[in-house]
């Protein structure tokens, strides 16, 4: 309770001044710290070791099952005729949506000048990357005869044969491909000054080579500064049509089709503000452990969570509109066997998943329109695993029901998940954290160099209240 | 101790060694944001080019004291922009829209293809944009990170600054300024003056780095390596060229080998080992007759060396046959040759209006030519089982019999185009006036 008194909260709105990002008034010297102290502590925190022990073992577990699927074909999964994706792509959509918000937090918050992405984007790129890691997983294994999937590429051969460009599938490899390369490109460049305080700061000789390879000889110089928020801008600004696209892309596998339910024209931004609300959902989930276990509360803040928790807001409700008029369509089109997929999906055999779908996505984000809920951590905490659960739902209901009930009521069938289809879904989960808990654990988890750009010492010593726009051309004054 | 001493402990070489090195630069530290600002000024309007500040984070309104100029960054990023397009779509055109009859000196395995699906376009860029988008940005990000890191000079893993021990500080909470012994102004007596007056700390010298060469084991062992990691190219190049009696190791089976008796087989299951069974007693083969030339005249439609004037001695020319031959002639004939025989069928039609096949198309001759009324009826038999010029063969699709009953009733039309009323019965000729 009397820590409660104490901290600061800086939620709350004060029209004279902007509520500062970092806490306890410390200065770059405490950020470091702070920050470092992650990565350079003897020991991890216990919770780092239960959580990596869990996360290994679902990874073998992944493993195991990815070798059983590949040495046994694609009968152990529970797909059938005319179901035939199921918990593959279900994953893969998954996956990948979650991995935009990590893009929109780096890319599209800074071209927006939104400051408190600073504290959050380092970790949430790296979200991205191992996000998209696990979706790629899928599409590769999901084929059948993994071993010649080098077929998807145009690689040069004998018979002069080429993949087909008109297909949403081959522009997905194009795409999660390009997406793959350029978010890491991202959050390495991004990482680069960081890399170089952990080599400045590294204690044993290993630790300083490797940090001293990798960060490639960064030394703050201003010229090197300048290049570089040029690259960064550049990026930025390639990064956001990009994600955008992504995700469409990845909706014209659906919408490229005929099956009804998923020939609509509403998909590409469906999908889009799909995705970056279950990818904040998923940093949210992240962020909260993190903060605690790592001690970096006065970095990544309540005021930080209530922001994310707005936009989760507003995602959410555009993803319950979408809902809305997809099904107003489906009715207003007089098509009855469009309509009859939609009512297939609240009422069929479907249906108790549509409904998790909707409470978890519609009803469950509505929440945040009240500050208490958006200012209190757990109840975050809650509503983001909340929305997690929903926007896998999300993407079961689109492809399976669409699937399962097709064009001719003959040919309809159920689908039932295996239990080879559950357990490479939870081992994806042990893939995804083990890799973001070593991310953890040796590399720089928050942006510090950016973090520092947002501090009042970082304007110099002239306290003019908080300049939230930097302008170039600001006039300054000589001292 | 003095710098001197403290920088040659870092460097693991003497003091005395130390004096007798090469000056890098002299280096300023300052505390705050502003102090670096205003210092950046002085040594700008001091007329130094080679010298730099140095901040753990990009400082707001360091390019303008510093005068540094805006980078040309974004044209190479363009540039690179514009090249991914012009590959993007590249890329499909020769994949899937390009003709590779027109381009034969293209090697084969980077021959193109045109994919003709359904009719659509070859060409739709609608369907070609993702693809463009994507390799458009990919390009552009490559070139962006690539071209500010070769700007940059970077990874530049040895710099004379990372000997420096205050300067480990620089990516914390630190600012530095450093000025280049080489640039054309400096000189080490005002230069470290000016530095002085900036308002941080006392100036230092900062010395290059004596690089050592690389021990003897170092060397050693990286030969070393190096000739083993030539050993699996190598190894992989010889047995690439090599004959083996053993066949190569086949990973992934793929039902490549399959355990069925294939013709000329051995197959111990039968008395005689073979695993082809002969025929049984009393098979005829379709073909057997005609190979035998046991009966040409019927078979071929041949006597001698000449095509048969008359039809062969099993064919009786009654009503039926000729029923018969009319039945097929429509099934078969009639769509290109016409029911008349005049060779006005659908098919022939379709492609008069067709300009676009006309150039391939030979039109079916006409049944009522003298050349074809000349013709013995061998010949024309033979035209019915192996087709001539762009007429398909029909012998698999009628049997023996059937083809004369059609050559009969071919027989039949050509009479009728071709009479005289007189030739009518007369309870008929009524019907004809």
């Amino acid at each position: 309770m009397a820590s409660r008194v104490l901290e600061f909260d800086n939620t709350i709105e004060d029209p004279r001044q902007r509520a500062p990002l970092v806490l306890g008034g410390r200065d770059f010297t405490a950020v470091t710290d702070m920050v470092c102290a992650v990565a350079e502590a003897p020991r991890p925190p216990l919770a780092w070791y239960i959580a990596f022990t869990i996360s290994a073992v679902l990874l073998v577990v992944l493993a195991a099952m990815v070798l059983y699927l590949v040495f046994t074909g694609v009968g152990v999964w529970g797909l059938n005729n005319p179901v035939g994706w199921g918990f593959d792509i279900t994953n893969f959509v998954f996956w990948v949506g979650i991995g935009h918000a990590g893009t929109l937090i780096s890319a599209i918050l800074f071209l927006f000048r939104q400051k408190w992405r600073t504290s959050i984007n380092r970790f949430s790129e790296a979200m991205t990357i191992f996000a998209v890691l696990c979706a790629a997983l899928f599409p590769g294994i999901h084929v059948g005869r993994i071993w010649v999937t080098y077929w998807l590429a145009p690689l040069p051969n004998q018979m002069a044969m080429w993949p087909n460009f008109r297909s949403p599938l081959l522009w997905d490899v194009f795409a999660v491909g390009t997406y793959f390369i350029v978010s890491l490109l991202f959050w390495y460049i991004g990482m680069l000054p960081d890399l170089a305080t952990f080599r400045d700061r590294a204690g044993t000789r290993a630790r300083k080579i490797i940090y001293g390879l990798l960060a490639l000889g960064w030394c703050g110089s201003s010229r090197h500064w300048h290049r570089f928020e040029r690259a960064y801008l550049i990026l930025a600004a390639l990064a956001t049509p990009l994600v955008l696209s992504v995700h469409s892309v990845v909706s014209f596998d659906f919408a490229v089709s005929q099956l009804p339910g998923w020939h609509t024209t509403i998909f590409p931004p469906y999908f889009v503000a799909g995705a970056i609300f279950g990818g904040f959902a998923m940093v949210m989930t992240l962020a909260v452990p993190a903060r605690q276990l790592f001690g970096l509360k006065d970095l990544i803040t309540r005021r930080h969570l209530e922001n994310m928790a707005k936009i989760m807001l507003a995602t959410g409700s555009m993803v319950g509109y979408a809902y809305l008029m997809e099904f107003f369509v489906a009715w207003y089109s007089g098509n009855s066997i469009e309509f009859f997929a939609f009512k297939s999906r609240a009422l069929g055999p479907y249906a108790w998943a549509y409904w998790v779908m909707i409470v978890c996505n519609v009803v469950a984000p509505q929440l945040f329109w009240f500050k208490r809920m958006r200012t209190t951590v757990w109840a975050t905490f809650a509503i983001a695993m909340a929305i997690n659960i929903g926007m896998w739902f999300e993407r079961f209901v689109i492809i399976v029901t669409s699937l399962s009930s097709d064009f001719l009521p003959s040919s309809w069938d159920i689908f039932i998940p295996t239990w080879v289809d559950l357990l490479t879904l939870a081992g994806s989960f042990g893939l995804f954290f083990t890799l973001f808990l070593l991310f953890c654990r040796y590399l720089p988890i928050v942006a510090m160099a950016e973090v520092k750009t947002v501090m009042p010492q970082a304007r110099g010593t002239r306290h003019h209240g908080f300049d939230y726009n930097p302008d170039e051309f600001d006039e300054v004054a000589p001292t | 101790m003095s710098e001197l001493t403290l920088a040659a402990k870092k460097r693991h070489v003497t003091p005395a060694a130390a004096a007798g090195r090469e000056l890098y630069g002299l280096l300023v530290e300052f505390d705050d944001v502003e102090a670096l600002k205003a210092a950046a000024r002085r040594v700008r309007e001091g007329g130094y080019q080679r010298w730099d500040a140095h901040s753990p984070f990009p400082v707001h309104g360091m390019d303008e004291a510093m005068g540094i100029r805006h980078t040309r960054l974004p044209w190479v990023v363009f540039f690179f922009g514009l090249l991914g397009c012009a590959a993007g779509v590249l890329l499909q055109w020769h994949t899937n829209a390009m003709d590779p009859q027109q381009f034969k000196f293209i090697p084969t395995f980077l021959q193109g293809f045109d994919f003709r699906i359904s009719g659509k376009p070859l060409w739709s860029f609608p369907a070609n944009i993702p693809v463009i988008f994507e390799m458009t940005v990919l390009l552009a990000a490559l070139a962006a990170v690539i071209g500010m890191l070769a700007m940059n000079g970077l990874p530049r893993w040895h710099h004379a600054l990372f000997g420096h021990p205050r300067f480990q500080r620089v990516t914390t909470d630190r600012f530095f300024i450093c000025v280049e012994a080489r640039d054309p102004k400096f000189h080490e007596t005002r230069t470290s003056e000016l530095l002085a007056t900036l308002g941080g700390s006392e100036v230092e010298r900062v010395y290059w780095p004596q690089r050592s060469p690389p021990p003897a084991w170092g060397r050693i062992t990286g030969l070393i390596v190096l000739c083993l990691a030539l050993f699996p190219p190598l190894w992989a190049y010889k047995m690439n060229v090599s004959l083996k009696a053993q066949p190569r190791i086949h990973i992934i089976q793929d039902m490549d080998n399959q355990e069925k008796y294939k013709a000329q087989q051995k197959n111990v299951a039968f008395a005689d080992s073979r695993a082809m069974r002969p025929a049984i007693p009393g098979t005829i083969a379709r073909e057997d007759a005609w190979a035998l030339g046991t009966d040409p005249h019927f078979y071929e439609g041949r006597v001698g060396n000449a095509w048969a004037a008359s039809f062969p001695p099993q064919i009786e020319i009654t009503e039926s046959l000729l029923r018969r031959g009319q039945r097929q002639f429509n099934i078969y004939c009639a769509v290109c040759h016409g029911l008349d025989g005049s060779g006005n069928g659908i098919v022939a039609k379709r492609a008069r209006e067709k300009t676009q096949i006309t150039s391939g198309w030979v039109p079916p001759t006409s049944l009522h030519d003298q050349t074809v009324r000349d013709r013995p009826v061998g010949h024309l038999f033979n035209t019915i089982t192996n087709g001539i010029r762009t007429m398909p063969p029909y012998g698999d699709q009628l049997s023996v019999a059937d083809r004369w009953a059609i050559v009969a009733y071919i027989r039949a039309l050509e009479r009728s185009q071709n009479a005289r009323l007189e030739d009518v019965p007369p309870e008929v000729r009524s019907e004809l006036r």
